[in-house]
């Protein structure tokens, strides 16, 4: 059985101690996911697994034969940028870039909670309907950390991103 | 990591057999076990996969929540069962860990999680009878401003880490256990441990043993509870002190109430003596002092560590402040 990654199949490495992450990397050369802190600690490594967001440091490639993973690499189409993408560009939401592979796919998965009414530690009433406010967005992406201090414009990128989606003004960014 | 074999259970039976192996590690989300693989402080010959076990989360006829050991942190604190009876599960879950490693923790391995005892960490360094047994605790001497202040031995000075389990023993949660010797439940406040001479057992699990699932009791005051952590930044980090509180209120008396601390023990710490006080009381902020000093009595600052006790206090203080406003 394989695993399927941006849209092609690939099979899981022999050696089960093989992160996700040095799979993407090392063997596939995908080297767009970033290897940060490699404990977990600092959301580098994001990608989305069946659309859910996830750490690749911490995971076994062999936990994820049969899943369908996307990384950076796979969210341009015919190479246009992601909305999410352009929209980092548009508020400067980096300065080295080496986070923000991780921000923007974390961003994804991060939509798509909050669409589906997935509370967070911000949130004020468990049952309500969820508004993505500065608040929200900064406790959301709070697993992904930014050393050049990026964080003001990544929220912004995101920030407009989710409102354009919810005024229908760009793409669906899930 | 030391190489080791990769297997995927397909049911409880076929896990428990696979598992009999001492050298056999249980593998949930993988954030914990990959990480302490990766540092040598784990090093399993077999890690068995369980996340294809029962992700299942039902209510019972008797009107229990059951929440199979494969289920997801996000899962779980989303369920609306959860969201609406027991707001405290869902608030602790939504405290922890970050997003990312939310969506991969199962329930299990929340519950198996080790401490992030500093010393723990360090492999090349220090001396941890966690880590290595009869090797000393270099925390108990050293910097210890995460450490525990109440029910800590000579041996170690470790807290557990998990939010959840702070919920789940203020719940007065069942543990669901099966091993090749058969299957048994606990009581949540059971599952762990105080470090006494072995803190290199985290829970009284036998070898080979499995969480297979947790249930919660129907508890319709908890639908009045919550949980409050505090940490050194505002998100992603561990607790310094949490608390996990229940509280009811019948005509101007507590009914009932259920309190557990954080990041003050070995393990969850259920605050019985404070529940004491306050069951049957008329509530003000004095009583809810007297609870928390009461339960604070027996606590034993180490040298950076000492602020944890007016932290409790407080935290204690204002949480069941709140409950009572909310109730009244």
């Amino acid at each position: 059985m394989s695993m399927i990654i941006n849209g092609a199949a690939a099979e899981p490495p022999v050696d089960p101690r093989v992160s996700l992450l040095d799979f993407l990397r090392e063997h596939l050369h995908l080297t767009g996911t970033k290897k940060g802190c490699n404990q977990g600690a600092c959301g580098a490594c994001t990608v989305l697994v069946d659309g859910e967001r996830i750490v690749s440091c911490l995971a076994l490639a062999v936990q994820y034969t049969g899943r369908s993973i996307t990384t950076i690499e796979g969210l341009s189409s015919d190479g246009a940028l992601h909305p999410l993408q352009q929209a980092f560009i548009d508020h400067d939401g980096f300065q080295c870039g080496y986070c923000t592979p991780g921000q923007i796919c974390s961003a994804i998965g991060m939509s798509s909670e909050a669409k589906r009414g997935l509370p967070s530690h911000v949130t004020a009433d468990l049952s309500a309907f969820v508004t993505l406010t500065r608040e929200e967005l900064q406790e959301r992406m709070s697993g992904n950390l930014c050393r050049c201090g990026a964080h003001n414009g990544i929220i912004d990128a995101i920030a407009q991103t989710v409102d354009a989606e919810r005024t229908g003004v760009a793409e669906d960014v899930a | 990591m030391t190489p080791f074999t990769y297997a995927r259970a397909d049911g409880i039976a076929d896990a428990i057999t696979l598992g009999a192996d001492p050298a056999t590690a249980y593998l949930g989300g993988g954030t914990n076990l990959v990480d302490l693989m990766r540092e040598t402080i784990a090093r399993p010959d077999r890690v068995v996969d369980v996340t294809g076990l029962s992700a299942e989360i039902t209510e019972t006829e008797d009107g229990e929540l059951s929440i199979g050991a494969a289920v997801r942190n996000t899962a779980l604190a989303e369920h609306s069962v959860v969201r609406e009876r027991y707001p405290v599960l869902a608030r602790a879950i939504l405290a922890g860990a970050s997003p990312q490693i939310r969506n991969m923790a199962t329930v299990g391995g929340n519950l198996l999680q080790r401490t992030r005892c500093t010393y723990f960490y360090d492999t090349d360094g220090s001396n941890c009878n966690k880590r290595q047994p009869g090797s000393g605790c270099d925390a108990a001497g050293g910097f210890n401003r995460i450490h525990a202040i109440l029910g800590a031995s000579p041996a170690c000075v470790a807290t557990h880490p998990s939010d959840m389990c702070v919920a789940l023993t203020a719940l007065d949660a069942t543990v669901h256990i099966d091993g090749i010797s058969g299957a048994r439940t606990l009581p949540f406040a059971e599952l762990h441990r105080l470090p006494g001479d072995h803190p290199d057992r985290d829970t009284v699990l036998a070898p080979g043993e499995l969480i297979t699932a947790i249930t919660v009791p129907p508890m319709p005051f908890a639908t009045n509870s919550t949980y409050r952590k505090v940490r050194d930044r505002a998100s992603y980090a561990f607790a310094l002190v949490s608390v996990a509180a229940a509280l009811r209120i019948d005509d101007g008396r507590i009914g009932d109430v259920r309190i557990a601390l954080g990041g003050v023990a070995h393990k969850p710490w259920r605050a019985l003596k404070a529940e004491a006080i306050l069951r049957g009381a008329v509530p003000s902020e004095a009583l809810f002092r007297e609870a928390a000093l009461a339960e604070l009595a027996d606590a034993h600052p180490l040298r950076d560590n000492g602020f944890k006790i007016e932290l409790v206090k407080r935290t204690l203080v204002a949480v069941l402040g709140d409950l009572a406003g909310a109730s009244a």
